[in-house]
């Protein structure tokens, strides 16, 4: 608390009154009015029952675990299989998604980094970037096209004679893991590529020297440089995808939902606001968690990430 | 990545790879806005046509979405950019220790599934707004207030990672200089170090602008009863696809790229400018040269060649050969619906007692397959008790599905 007055006092010196008044209490607006407060509120209700609007803060609005309970035990004391499945088929999909994108990003920032020379690599960085500038919702709407029975995959395959009748990649979710896979490309690309960024290529052509293959050289050479940026991108790309709504909704199968879609269903058709809240934090939880035991698996540090 | 020559085969066939699957997708969506098929597709192509995008401009739902949407970009804007300059500033002048804390906190938005800051911001100012006793019509149940909140929770940690990145360039001797000599801070805030971060002012101001465009997970839930571009674009998706929805990736396809091109040739010119030297040299010796690689010549250009696809798009009339199309088609299902009638007329002779087969005998070979939606294919299958063994009857759902040939069964 201490270091935090010495800090604002010394903002207020160096910019003045003025200045110091605005950072100080724009930051504070933000960070309470805008993500403390209404994350607090959303915790609270969670733990409320479903009450019409003339009931709530009456005798009838004390606190309960029924929200969580429900998402547990369902209504019948068993346990809730379909929605504790969806949330760890979500999970389990959300890392599938993740590494098919490390494992596709890794070699493009390493060539961005290194590989390429400065005007190829500026292209490809625009490449990369205009895609990322289209809608989210018209993208999932691409893969539609482009998964659908008379899509080209189908065509293709079809002509080809790998397969004879049109296959139902919606149905199958193959629609829904490409376009999710393809939506946070980006978001796993620039974090690899400033950690290689700054890897001294000297040390690269040193290994090489001394006759180690090329997947030495990675392994034990550049992967370790880019450690913290794989982290802070594959944590960016699996937060993403597990809170991903119009990607599931627009390419999902009908009887396959994403996590997300059951809150969306708590708000939306059955108006059950404090269930979805409960939802919405059990979802945040369970990615934090997650992600950390990650991490701890990894032995990556959190204050590496986000650099 | 290797120093063999397959090892550079590799790679560029894996570039290749990377980037026809980062692009692919788009162009294909871009074509089928052109073909007159009503289900959006590439492959058999109907017509050239262009009519999606009348339809589009006629589009009243999606058009107030869009108005609705620049209000909340503006609003965005208008809120974020400062907030995030702000918490740049507090991140470059805090100490160390305290740096890493605060550095979580301003991310965290981020990270943060837009679903959740969508529900947290609409339940926190709905239970505000009624605690405080305000009605349904108040501000706090607005959608337009709670969207540009929501978004703004979220878009100020973008604006403030632009900040952050111009900072680290800022020479802090310059602002010491400016003390030096007189200036109040105030001033020198003022005079030197706005001045310094202009290019990020706009940078994020076009960022947050643009991200809130396309949110949809915050919007969905915090815009309540209004609509945005992106939530009607998403509900058009979901109700049933057609062309028109290429046609909007067609616009907002060729703006991006409009912006993307005047912007680099932009950059070009400043770094060469800025480099001084030969690069300099060969813009501002040559007028031709210095003409050409102007951003606004290029801009002009790239607007000269949109404007002019727009009109001769406007003149194009495929009726004709839409028509030509419809009249194949219905030449073709009135053969089959005649071979069928035939074909149960001999059955009716050869076994008289055997049930008429109900409305699945539909001609579904050369239709089904082609309009089926990929949402529905394979679904639903029609409802056929006593299917006729001679129907050709592979892929029933196709005729059925939304989006087919206007009434292709109604016969039978």
């Amino acid at each position: 608390m201490g270091a935090l007055v010495a800090d604002v006092r010394q903002i207020f010196a160096r910019h003045g009154a003025a200045v110091g008044l605005f950072i100080a209490g724009t930051v504070a607006a933000w960070v309470f009015i805008l993500i403390v407060l209404p994350q607090i509120a959303m915790v609270l209700i969670s733990f409320s029952h479903n009450l019409p609007p003339s009931e709530q803060g009456g005798p009838n609005d004390v606190y309960t675990l029924s929200q969580y309970g429900y998402f547990v035990f369902g209504n019948d004391g068993g346990f809730n299989a379909l929605h504790l499945t969806i949330l760890a088929k979500t999970v389990l999909a959300s890392v599938v998604v993740t590494v098919l994108d490390l494992m596709l990003c890794y070699p493009i920032a390493y060539l961005l980094a290194h590989g390429a020379r400065p005007s190829v690599a500026r292209l490809m960085v625009i490449g990369l970037i205009v895609p990322y500038w289209i809608n989210e919702v018209l993208r999932a709407f691409a893969f539609r096209i482009l998964f659908g029975s008379t899509g080209l995959v189908n065509g293709v395959g079809m002509t080809l004679g790998l397969w004879s009748d049109p296959i139902d990649f919606i149905r199958e979710d193959v629609a829904l893991y490409a376009g999710l896979t393809y939506a946070y490309i980006l978001l796993m690309i620039f974090p690899i590529y400033n950690a290689i960024e700054a890897l001294d290529r000297n040390q690269i052509e040193a290994a090489r020297d001394m006759g180690a293959p090329w997947w030495r050289i990675h392994w034990r050479v550049v992967i370790p440089m880019a450690k913290p940026g794989i982290a802070s991108g594959c944590t960016m790309v699996f937060m993403l995808t597990t809170g991903a709504l119009a990607a599931p909704q627009i390419l999902g199968g009908p009887s396959n939902l994403w996590f997300t879609q059951l809150v969306y269903q708590w708000f939306n058709d059955a108006s059950n606001w404090p269930r979805g809240a409960a939802y919405a934090v059990i979802l945040v939880v369970v990615c934090i968690l997650f992600t950390l035991l990650m991490m701890r698996v990894f032995k990556v540090k959190i204050g590496e990430i986000g650099r | 990545m290797s120093s063999s020559a397959a090892g550079r085969l590799g790679t560029i066939a894996f570039c290749l790879l990377f980037f026809g699957f980062l692009f692919g997708p788009l162009v294909i969506m871009v074509l089928t806005a052109f073909n007159s098929s009503p289900f959006p597709r590439l492959v058999p192509w109907d017509c050239f046509t262009t009519d999606w995008f009348g339809k589009l401009a006629g589009d009243a739902k999606l058009l107030t979405g869009l108005g609705n949407s620049l209000f909340i970009g503006a609003g965005v804007v208008l809120l974020a950019t400062p907030i995030g300059l702000a918490a740049a500033l507090a991140l470059s002048e805090v100490g160390p220790r305290l740096r890493g804390a605060l550095y979580t906190i301003f991310i965290s938005p981020i990270l943060m599934p837009g679903i959740v800051i969508g529900i947290s911001t609409l339940m926190f100012w709905g239970r505000l707004g009624s605690g405080l006793g305000f009605g349904f019509d108040s501000v706090f149940f607005n959608g337009f207030f709670l969207t540009i909140l929501g978004q703004v929770c979220f878009i100020s940690a973008y604006s403030m990672l632009i900040f952050i990145a111009r900072l680290q360039r800022f020479d802090h001797t310059l602002t010491e200089a400016a003390l030096d000599m007189g200036a109040t801070p105030a001033q020198a805030f003022r005079k030197i170090l706005l001045p310094f971060l202009r290019p990020a002012i706009f940078s994020s101001a076009v960022l947050a602008f643009l991200a809130s465009l396309e949110n949809y997970n915050t919007t969905v839930f915090s815009i309540v009863a209004e609509s945005t571009f992106t939530t009607e674009l998403a509900s058009k998706v979901r109700l049933g696809i057609d062309p028109s929805i290429s046609a909007v990736a067609v616009v907002i396809i060729a703006l991006t790229l409009f912006g993307a091109i005047v912007h680099e040739a932009w950059q070009r010119r400043t770094t060469a400018l800025a480099q001084g030297g030969s690069a300099a040299a060969r813009i501002l010796n040559n007028p031709v040269n210095a003409f050409i690689r102007h951003p606004a010549t290029v801009a002009a250009i790239l607007a000269i060649v949109i404007g002019g696809a727009i009109h001769l798009g406007s003149r194009h009339n495929s009726d004709v050969c839409v028509q030509s199309i419809m009249d194949a088609k219905r030449a073709e299902q009135e053969r089959l619906q005649q071979e069928m009638r035939e074909r149960m007329q001999q059955q009716r002779q050869e076994a008289p007692t055997a049930p008429a087969p109900g409305g699945s005998a539909a001609p579904t070979t050369p239709f089904g397959g082609v309009f089926a939606p990929g949402g529905l294919g394979g679904g639903a299958p029609a409802p056929a008790p006593a299917p006729a063994p001679s129907a050709p009857a592979t892929p029933f759902g196709g005729v059925f599905a939304p989006g087919s040939l206007p009434k292709p069964a109604d016969a039978e």
